[in-house]
């Protein structure tokens, strides 16, 4: 399309939107989905229809609102009120309560607070327009804002201008690591070759972890939005986005949002008339957690088993088939436009001196308020809990938060008061990780805690190299030992040890950080794991006749 | 990856356990260690394959760093500072033995390539006396289907030297691996039985790289099969010479 | 070395092995004229008494924990003897008897007794052989000495060589510590 044709389009739907009087939007993401939301939105449309009221009411499938623990959700206009719960037979009612803005007084007990300081002390950026555009619908989309970040790039900015944008954004990548997005932009810019590639990190293998996905899924144009910018930046003129195969629905609205981009000329050659061409193709993961390590997700593009490989070279100087290749994280893309749109120095002002913007969370287990949570960085570990997320369940007392998956660590109510940044994480054990959050309350082992996780590196790694195809084995044996009354003393002295080798001489960031999770354990709740080694020893010497037997680790297991 | 064949006229000086050294630019630690006379351990790392990195016990302190580099995956540069030896990188190499002795059955007594095994010979040499780790004791099968050759899971110690020869030096590519983690396991094509293999060419090459007992001629007795790589060097030779 | 009369007390056991171990012992041949001038040996399979002894100074132990007779005898030896050393193979990694521990015992007892029998009736008669009674029960699987005790020493071999065993006993005994993968490895 021409330049002017974007904002034409923008507000062709705009017009279009407002001459409905009221929108109705659906939560069609994957957990709302999980509870039947699609029957709510046909009940809807069933009823839109049998009471004529097509003219004035629309109803729209729109994206995550965040609240998933209390999916699914119906939001009305721009988002209020907000219903929770819903089921079909609640349409009616909800319908008959459109005129009121406060809903319908019937339904009190499905309205949503929403100045609760679950969605209060969120800072919505890269979710900005998550609950309310429809992102099977480009023109919706458009007349949200997307796209205009790449005209603008596209006509005004030169690849160095965007690339000194986003550093003195201070964005840091999403996946994991917390690499800075400018400097690792301005490499690959630098790197010679007659093709560049621009890779989206898709594979969110994490247990427990769905932010990527509900980027995906629910603002599929912002993460496109992103990579043509990136690729723009660093002068690649073909993308991929890697996406686990669990995921059908995020495949459907990117494949879908592809298409229509390509369509509407914002994907495909001479893009917005200039000489910038993109083209993206999806690739689908068989879902190996190993596969969202950089070098094994390109060999898992080329056609190859999902390994990682040592680096140096690193992909931005050799990456897939050997060109310079950019890979960041769909929320990494995701954060690229509003930066460009609100300027550098509006993102770099949230947040601390070293990690700038909002970070998403998928807060789960023993709080009140489970769901997504775009949070500025600096926000305390307590205020996600006791304000967000409504505290742990009456009755039951906080013990360990979470973070970063299995490649994280259990943080103690002690540290809960750290400003949550890369840094701040790190120097407690922990990290920021993609954004997996677990609060755990005092029915919690945490050496049951530090199993599961070890269970999953064991069953995810890809086997490559000996301290972490055999070390979590060991490590995993170890703790199951433990855990199951058997393990001594000295075991605890084996198992920091194999820890620390694990993690000085893995080949990759997976075994490189799956001891986290024990050592930090081992760290904060280490009375967890002697309580179960005094139980077990007192066990043994209890069932065991005869001083002979003391001392043993193996089980006595005979035949009789 | 080896790129002392590519290596530029410039050469450097660095220091490996307090040997000051100068080499091609372009060798990677551990063939400029060699090529001193430092030996630094190495089991899936071979002369005319390519890099893997997977055994990790050439891993080395390079001063600067709180990290621990592959000495086979690492580039020399100017000035570098290198230890090969310290008590910590003697505890880790231990501990990665130990971890393969623990984690197949390696029963050394009743194996064909007793006294000759690479992995027999790097514990011997580690001081490795014992096994501090439990051991797994997994069943695994022996495919004893090919004419010649013979596939012993039992002994298999996963460091791919099989699976590159066959693809990169008799281009076959017959062998690879499947599975994840302590599950991973050598397979031919798609994983069927040896002799079924389409394009395994019986050539050998597998079973002389392997550094253990897991691929092996069939008809030999307890100690009695010897490796032989030595045709790998020369092999590569004879082909870049005729490029 | 020692005065006669405080001899340090050395004993040898024979846990799950085949013996070997004993064999290359015995291949000291004539330094076991020497050995036992600087050594009692206390308790042996080639020596008389049948209780191991209150107190030994080092104890040699052949073979893999593998029975519940082979799992109290090592808590006896350890509890009785300043220094304990896994002798062989089967001690220090459980080598051949640990090649059962892929099955279960009670499989492995009727591979052993069972399964070959030509007939139902042979194949009941065998069944009721299976001895449960009279020989020590089987242990789940066949472990190395140091995952039931604490070990001291380890001398891998199959057998270790006389000549290692010569070695490491008399530095032992001259109170020094023996490089053990200098004179011997695993398998042999
Ligand atoms: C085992 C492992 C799994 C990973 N999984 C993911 C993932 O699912 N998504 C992701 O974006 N990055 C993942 N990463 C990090 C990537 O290697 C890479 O650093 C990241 O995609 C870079 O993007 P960023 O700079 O935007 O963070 C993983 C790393 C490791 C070691
Ligand atoms: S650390 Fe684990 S996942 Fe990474 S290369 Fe090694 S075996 Fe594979
Ligand atoms: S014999 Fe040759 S072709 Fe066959 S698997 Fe081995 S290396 Fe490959
Ligand atoms: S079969 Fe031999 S060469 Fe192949 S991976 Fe196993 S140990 Fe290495």
């Amino acid at each position: 399309m021409k330049p002017e044709d974007l904002a034409s389009l923008a507000d062709k739907q705009r017009a279009i939107n407002a001459a409905c009087k009221h929108r109705i939007g659906v939560c069609t993401e994957s957990g709302c989905v999980s509870s039947q939301s699609d029957q709510i939105a046909a009940k809807f449309n069933e009823l839109v229809k049998s009471r004529g009221l097509q003219k004035d009411v629309r109803v729209v499938g729109v994206g995550c609102m965040g609240l998933c623990g209390n999916g699914p959700m119906v939001k009305i206009d721009d988002g209020a009120p907000m219903y929770q719960n819903v089921t079909p037979e609640h349409c009616a009612a909800i319908l008959d309560g459109l005129d009121s803005p406060l809903g319908n007084p019937q339904l009190r007990h499905l309205l949503c607070d929403l100045n609760q300081p679950f969605f209060r002390r969120q800072k919505l950026v890269v979710r900005s327009n998550s609950g309310l555009i429809d992102p099977e619908d480009i023109n919706d989309c458009i007349a949200h804002g997307a796209y205009e970040s790449l005209l603008k790039v596209l006509t005004e900015l030169s690849p160095t201008d965007v690339i000194n944008q986003i550093t003195l954004s201070g964005l840091r990548g999403r996946g994991g690591a917390g690499f800075p997005t400018g400097l690792k932009w301005s490499t690959v810019a630098k790197a010679g070759g007659p093709s560049k590639f621009v890779i989206c990190n898709g594979d969110e293998g994490d247990p427990g972890a769905f932010m990527d996905r509900s980027v995906m899924e629910g603002d599929p144009h912002r993460v496109i939005e992103g990579m043509a910018i990136a690729a723009y930046a660093v002068g690649a003129d073909h993308g991929v986005i890697y996406v686990r195969a669990e995921y059908p629905l995020a495949v459907k609205r990117l494949t879908r949002a592809i298409n229509q981009a390509m369509r509407h000329e914002l994907l495909g050659n001479s893009l917005f008339g200039t000489r910038f061409n993109f083209n993206i193709e999806i690739r689908l993961g068989a879902g190996a957690f190993v596969c969202g390590e950089e070098t094994a997700l390109i060999a898992s593009v080329e056609g190859n088993r999902g390994v990682p490989r040592p680096r140096p070279p690193y992909p931005a100087n050799s990456g897939l088939y050997g060109c310079p290749t950019l890979i960041n994280n769909v929320e990494t893309y995701a954060t690229i436009a509003p930066i460009i749109r609100e300027g550098a120095a509006w993102f770099a002002a949230i947040g601390t001196a070293k990690s700038k913007g909002t970070k998403i969370f998928a807060l789960t287990g023993a709080v009140q308020n489970t769901g997504l949570i775009e949070v500025p960085m600096g926000i305390s570990l307590r205020d996600i809990v006791f304000d967000l997320g409504g505290g742990v369940p009456a009755g039951r007392t906080f013990k360990a938060i979470q973070t970063g998956g299995p490649s994280g660590g259990c943080i103690c109510g002690q540290n809960l008061d750290i400003p949550l940044d890369y840094e701040s994480l790190a120097a407690i054990g922990s990290i920021m990780g993609s954004g997996g959050m677990i609060v755990m309350d005092d029915t919690s082992n945490m050496v049951d805690v530090a199993r599961f996780f070890m269970e999953f590196c064991m069953s995810e790694s890809c086997g490559k190299c000996v301290p972490c195809r055999v070390g979590t084995w060991q490590i995993h044996h170890l703790l199951d030992r433990i855990y199951k009354g058997h393990g001594a003393p000295e075991d605890l002295v084996l198992l920091k040890e194999l820890c620390e080798m694990v993690k000085a001489t893995s080949l990759c960031g997976l075994g490189q950080s799956a001891p986290n999770p024990v050592l930090s354990t081992l760290r904060n709740f280490e009375s967890d794991y002697l309580a179960l080694i005094e139980k077990g020893r007192a066990d043994r010497e209890a069932a065991l006749s005869g001083p002979h037997d003391s001392g043993t680790t193996v089980p006595l297991e005979v035949i009789s | 990856m080896n790129g002392g064949k590519h290596a530029t006229a410039e050469s450097i000086t660095l220091t490996i356990d307090q040997n000051a050294i100068s080499c091609r630019n372009g060798l990677s630690v551990l063939e400029a260690a060699r090529e001193h006379g430092i030996d630094i351990p190495t089991l899936c790392w071979l002369e005319g394959l390519t890099l893997w990195g997977g055994c990790r016990l050439c891993m080395v302190e390079i001063e600067g760093s709180p990290r621990l580099f592959a000495a086979c995956a690492t580039q020399c540069t100017e000035g570098m500072v290198i230890h090969t030896q310290s008590p910590r990188l003697h505890r880790y190499r231990r501990t990665i033995v130990e971890m393969l002795l623990a984690e197949r059955n390696h029963v050394c007594s009743v194996c064909v390539s007793n006294g000759h095994c690479e992995l027999q010979a790097m514990a011997q040499r580690l001081g490795v006396d014992h096994v501090h780790l439990p051991y797994r004791f997994p069943r695994l099968s022996v495919d004893n289907s090919h004419d010649f050759f013979r596939l012993d899971h039992n002994r298999c110690i996963l460091c791919t030297r099989c699976v590159r020869v066959c693809a990169e030096i008799e281009g076959a590519h017959t062998k690879d691996v499947k599975g994840r983690g302590i599950q991973a396991a050598i397979i031919h094509d798609l994983d069927q039985p040896w002799v079924e293999s389409q394009t395994c060419t019986s050539c050998g090459k597998c079973v002389n790289v392997c550094p253990t007992g897991a691929l092996t001629h069939r008809g030999t007795a307890i100690g009695e099969m010897i490796k032989k790589h030595e045709f790998l060097p020369y092999l590569k030779l004879m082909r870049e010479v005729h490029q | 070395m020692t005065a006669p009369l405080n001899k340090p007390k050395v004993a040898t056991v024979w846990l799950d092995g085949c013996s070997g171990c004993h064999m290359s012992f015995l291949d000291l041949d004539e330094r076991l004229v020497t050995l036992a001038s600087l050594v009692d040996i206390v308790y042996s399979p080639v020596v008389d008494p049948k209780e191991f002894p209150q107190h030994v100074d080092l104890t040699l132990v052949e073979g893999a924990v593998s029975s519940e007779e082979d799992f109290h005898k090592a808590n006896l030896i350890r509890r009785c003897s300043s220094v304990v050393i896994a002798f062989g193979d089967c001690s220090v990694t459980a080598n051949v008897p640990g090649m059962r521990n892929t099955w279960e015992p009670r499989a492995l007892l009727d591979a052993a007794y069972v399964e070959k029998a030509t007939s139902p009736a042979e194949a009941a008669n065998r069944k009721a052989r299976i001895p449960l009674k009279v020989v020590p029960p089987l242990r789940a699987q066949a472990v190395p000495l140091h995952e039931v005790i604490p070990v001291d020493v380890f001398i891998p071999g199959c057998p270790p060589p006389a000549d290692a065993i010569w070695q490491v006993l008399t530095e032992l005994l001259a109170g020094k510590t023996p490089d053990i993968c200098a004179v011997t490895r695993f398998g042999r």
